[in-house]
C-alpha cells in the first residue's frame, strides 16, 4: 500500500473492498460439532454396552440396597440393583437390576435368582461373607433356550449354586421321611451327592430330586435302588427290636442311600431314565420286586383277638403278604359270627415255587394265581391263625399244607379268592394251660403251709430253750475250768513252795537211795556184817561213800 | 436523557487493548492501533456466530459431563461411581447441605446461568433490542466474572484423586465426566470472550 499525500474526500474515492475470509471464523463451528460427536459417541457406546435390565420379585427385600447390592454369578459381580419397589398388589418386592452385557445370554426362562444372606443350618454354614459386605443376589443360569427378563426369586438358595458336574435324579416315594434339602446321599456309607429339591406332587406322592456328583454318578445304574436312610428307624415287631441308621449326620439331617439292587430283577419303574423309586428302608429296597398284590379272603370260625391289620401272612414260613382288613361277618344258617380276614399277597415272594408252579400262565393275572392256589388247596393248603408270641398274644396267618384236613371245594372264579381255613391251635393250648392252672389251684397249698408253720414254730422253741438254759451253765463250767487251769499254772511255777518241796524231797530220796546202794554193796562184800556188825573201813579209795550216811 | 452518540455515528473506533480512540478513516489504510499496534475492529467480526458456536458446544458437552461419572471411589465397603448430581444428592442426604449447596452452585447453577445469560444476550443482540441495555452489559460482566468458578468441581475431583490413595482401604480415581465438565467451563468462557458487548448498544440501521 502506498500512502497518499493528499487524501481525497471520502465521496470521491471508491471504498476499498475488504474481503473477509469468511470460512476462518466459521471454523469455530467445528467445536460444537466435535463436542456433539464425542458426546454422542459416548452415549452410544454407553447405551451399546448397557446390559439388560431385569426384574426379580422376592417376598422380602431385606438388606437389598439400590446401587450397592450386586448380582453375582459364580461369585463374580455381573450387575447391580438399580431399583427396589413393591409389586402392584403389594405382595412382593420387585428388585430391578442392571446386568452387564456379557451375561445377557444367561438370562433364560429357568435362570434362578436368590438373595444370599448368612445362613447357619444343621448341615452347613454359608454366606458368612455377606455379614460384612451386605447381601448380594446370587444367580444360577438354567438350561432353557428362551430368554426372559422377569424372574421370581427363590426364597432359599438352591442346593447347587454353581452347577457342578453330575447327574440329577428324580425319586418317587409315598412319603419323604425326615429329609431336608441338602441332606446327604450315600453310596456304601460314602457321601456322593445331596438332596436338592422336594416336591409334593398333585397326587399326594413325593418327588425328591437328588444330585449325584460327577465321579460317582456312574454308580447309578438302571438296577440301582434308593432308600431312605433318614434318622433312626426303630422297629419293634414280632421279631424283636430293630434300630437302623446310615450315619450320625443322616440321623440329624436325614439322608438317602443307594446301591445296586438284585441284578436279575426287572428294573423298577421302567419309565424315563433318571426316575427311581425311593424305598422306605434298605430291606424294602433290596427285596425282589413284589409285583402287584393279589387279594384273598379267609373266613375263620373262631375269635381272632390279636390279629391286627398288617399282620404277616406266611406261606410255609415265608412272608408273602399282610392282613389288610379284619371284619366280622354273620352266617345266617348257623347264626354264627365268623371273622372275615382280607389279605394282600405278593405271589412273587414265593419265588421259584410260584414261577415254576405257575409256569403255564406266564401272564401275572388273577387267573394264574387262582389256578395256582386251586392246585395248592387241593393238596391241602389251609389258612390258619397262629400265635407269633405267647406273651403278646399277636397272631399271624399261616398258609400251610394240612393233608389230614377234609377236602373242601375251591371256587377259582370268586374274586377275591377265598381260601379255606382251619382253626388255630392256640385255643387248645389255652385250654391245656387252663388245666394246668386248675391243677395248681387244687394243690393243698394252705395245709402244707400250716404244717410247715407248726414245724417252724417248734424249731424256734427248741432253739430259744437252748439259748436260755444251756448257754448260762456252759458259761459257769467254762469259768471254773479257767480257775482250775489258773491254779495249776500257779502250782507248777518254779518259785512255788510245792515245787521247792518236791525238789528237796527228790534230793533226799536220791541221798537215801545212795545210802541204800552203799549198804547193799557193803553187805555184798561183807555178808557177815549182818551178824557181826560193821568193821572198820579198809578201803580208803571210797572214803566219802560212807562217811556219815553209810550207817545202817 | 438524550441518547448518547455512538462511535459509529461519530466515525471513531476504539482500541480495545490500549483504549485509544482512533478515527475510522485512518483504519482504512491500516487496521492497527497507531499506538499499540494491536488490531482494531469496529466490531469483533462474527462475534455472535462464534459465541453461539461456543455456547452450543458448551451445552452439548454439559450433557455427558452430568451423565458420566466424575469420580470412582473404592474401599472396604464396596466401589462406587459418582456423578455430579449424585454427589450433590449424597451430600444433601447426609446432612452436609452447605457443601451440597456450594457444589450445586458451582456445577449446576453457574453453568446454567451462563447458558441462559449468553443465550439471552445473543437473542437480544440479534434482534437489535434496546431493552435493558445497561442491565445486559452488567449481565455480560457477571458472566465473564463467574465463569471460572465452575472449575471448583474439577479442583475437588483433582484434589480428592490425588490425596485419597490408600490402596485397599480406599482410593479415588477421576472419571471421564470431569474432563467433559472442565471442557464445559473452558468452552463457555470462550463463548463469553467471543461476545462483543458493544453489540448490546448498537442501534438497528
Amino acid at each position: 500500500m502506498s500512502a497518499a499525500p493528499t487524501p481525497p474526500s471520502e465521496e470521491e474515492l471508491p471504498a476499498p473492498v475488504v474481503q473477509n475470509r469468511r470460512w476462518v471464523p466459521r471454523l469455530v463451528w467445528v467445536v460444537p460439532i466435535a463436542a456433539a460427536v464425542i458426546g454422542m459417541s459416548l452415549l452410544v457406546r454407553n447405551w451399546a454396552n448397557q446390559g439388560p435390565r431385569i426384574t426379580i420379585s422376592f417376598l422380602s427385600g431385606e438388606g437389598v440396597q439400590v446401587g450397592k447390592t450386586l448380582v453375582k454369578y459364580r461369585d463374580v459381580a455381573v450387575g447391580r440393583v438399580s431399583a427396589v419397589g413393591l409389586s402392584a398388589d403389594h405382595q412382593t418386592v420387585v428388585v430391578s437390576a442392571d446386568l452387564s452385557k456379557d451375561v445377557a445370554s444367561l438370562l433364560r426362562t429357568d435362570t434362578q435368582f436368590w438373595i444370599v444372606r448368612p445362613r447357619v443350618g444343621v448341615g452347613s454354614v454359608s454366606g458368612l461373607d455377606t455379614l460384612l459386605s451386605g447381601v448380594y443376589i446370587g444367580m444360577k443360569t438354567g438350561a432353557a433356550t428362551s430368554r426372559e427378563r422377569q424372574f421370581v426369586g427363590l426364597e432359599n438358595p438352591p442346593a447347587l449354586p454353581h452347577g457342578p458336574h453330575g447327574r440329577e435324579l428324580q425319586l418317587h416315594a409315598t412319603r419323604a421321611g425326615s429329609l431336608a434339602i441338602g441332606a446327604p446321599v450315600y453310596f456304601r456309607q460314602f457321601q456322593v451327592g445331596r438332596v436338592i429339591d422336594e416336591n409334593l406332587l398333585p397326587d399326594g406322592s413325593t418327588r425328591v430330586t437328588v444330585f449325584v456328583d460327577a465321579p460317582y454318578d456312574g454308580f447309578v445304574k438302571s438296577v440301582t435302588r434308593f432308600w431312605n436312610a433318614s434318622g433312626i428307624d426303630v422297629k419293634l415287631d414280632a421279631g424283636g427290636l430293630k434300630v437302623q441308621t446310615e450315619s450320625l449326620a443322616a440321623v440329624l439331617v436325614g439322608g438317602l442311600a443307594f446301591d445296586d439292587g438284585p441284578t436279575e430283577a426287572v428294573p423298577a419303574a421302567a419309565g424315563t431314565p433318571g426316575e427311581f423309586t425311593l424305598y422306605k428302608n434298605e430291606t424294602d429296597a433290596m427285596a425282589a420286586p413284589d409285583g402287584n398284590p393279589h387279594y384273598v379272603r379267609m373266613r375263620f370260625a373262631q375269635a381272632l383277638r390279636g390279629l391286627e391289620v398288617g399282620a404277616p401272612v406266611e406261606f410255609v414260613g415265608v412272608n408273602i403278604g399282610s392282613v389288610i382288613a379284619v371284619d366280622l361277618g354273620y352266617e345266617r344258617q348257623d347264626k354264627s359270627f365268623p371273622v372275615n380276614v382280607t389279605a394282600k399277597l405278593y405271589p412273587r415272594r414265593m419265588g421259584l415255587a410260584y414261577s415254576t408252579l405257575a409256569a403255564q400262565g406266564k401272564t401275572e393275572s388273577d387267573e394264574t394265581l387262582a389256578a395256582f392256589v386251586g392246585t395248592l388247596v387241593n393238596r391241602g393248603l389251609r389258612a390258619q391263625p397262629r400265635s407269633t408270641n405267647l406273651l403278646m398274644g399277636t397272631l399271624y396267618i399261616a398258609l400251610d399244607f394240612m393233608p389230614a384236613s377234609p377236602r373242601v371245594p375251591f371256587d377259582a372264579s370268586i374274586r377275591p379268592l377265598e381260601l379255606p381255613t382251619v382253626n388255630g391251635t392256640f385255643q387248645e393250648l389255652e385250654a391245656s394251660v387252663g388245666q394246668l392252672v386248675k391243677k395248681v389251684n387244687n394243690l393243698p397249698l394252705e395245709k402244707i403251709a400250716a404244717d410247715l408253720h407248726t414245724d417252724l414254730t417248734d424249731l424256734h422253741e427248741t432253739l430259744s430253750e437252748i439259748h436260755s438254759r444251756m448257754l448260762p451253765s456252759a458259761e459257769d463250767t467254762l469259768s471254773a475250768l479257767h480257775s482250775t487251769l489258773d491254779s495249776a499254772d500257779r502250782s507248777l511255777d518254779v518259785a512255788s513252795p510245792l515245787q521247792r518241796g518236791v525238789t528237796e524231797t527228790l534230793s533226799e530220796t536220791r541221798s537215801t537211795l545212795q545210802a541204800v546202794r552203799e549198804l547193799a554193796d557193803y553187805l555184798d562184800r561183807h555178808p557177815d556184817a549182818l551178824l557181826r556188825g560193821r568193821r572198820p573201813q579198809k578201803m580208803p579209795e571210797r572214803p566219802a561213800a560212807s562217811s556219815s550216811d553209810a550207817k545202817p | 436523557m438524550t441518547a448518547l452518540r455512538q462511535s459509529l455515528e461519530l466515525g471513531l473506533s476504539l482500541c480495545r487493548t490500549c483504549g485509544l480512540v482512533v478515527p475510522r478513516a485512518s483504519l482504512r489504510i491500516d487496521r492497527r492501533c497507531p499506538r499499540c499496534r494491536s488490531g482494531i475492529e469496529q466490531r469483533t467480526p462474527f462475534s455472535t456466530e462464534k459465541t453461539l458456536a461456543w455456547l452450543i458446544a458448551g451445552i452439548v458437552l454439559y450433557i455427558p459431563a452430568n451423565l458420566l461419572p466424575v469420580m470412582h471411589t473404592s474401599g472396604l465397603l464396596g466401589e462406587q461411581d459418582s456423578t455430579i448430581l449424585g454427589g450433590i444428592l449424597e451430600f444433601w442426604r447426609s446432612g452436609d447441605w452447605d457443601i451440597a449447596l456450594l457444589i450445586f452452585t458451582a456445577s449446576v447453577a453457574v453453568p446454567f446461568t451462563k447458558f441462559i445469560a449468553i443465550g439471552l444476550l445473543l437473542l437480544t443482540v440479534r434482534k437489535s433490542s434496546r431493552w435493558q441495555q445497561h442491565q445486559r452489559t452488567v449481565l455480560y460482566r457477571v458472566v465473564e466474572f463467574i465463569g471460572y468458578w465452575s472449575m471448583l468441581d474439577v479442583i475437588v475431583v483433582a484434589l480428592t484423586a490425588a490425596l485419597m490413595q490408600f490402596q485397599v482401604l480406599g482410593a479415588a480415581e477421576p472419571r471421564a465426566g470431569i474432563a467433559f465438565f472442565c471442557a464445559v467451563v473452558v468452552v463457555t468462557m470462550l463463548s463469553a470472550l467471543s461476545f462483543d458487548p458493544r453489540l448490546i448498544w448498537d442501534r438497528p440501521a
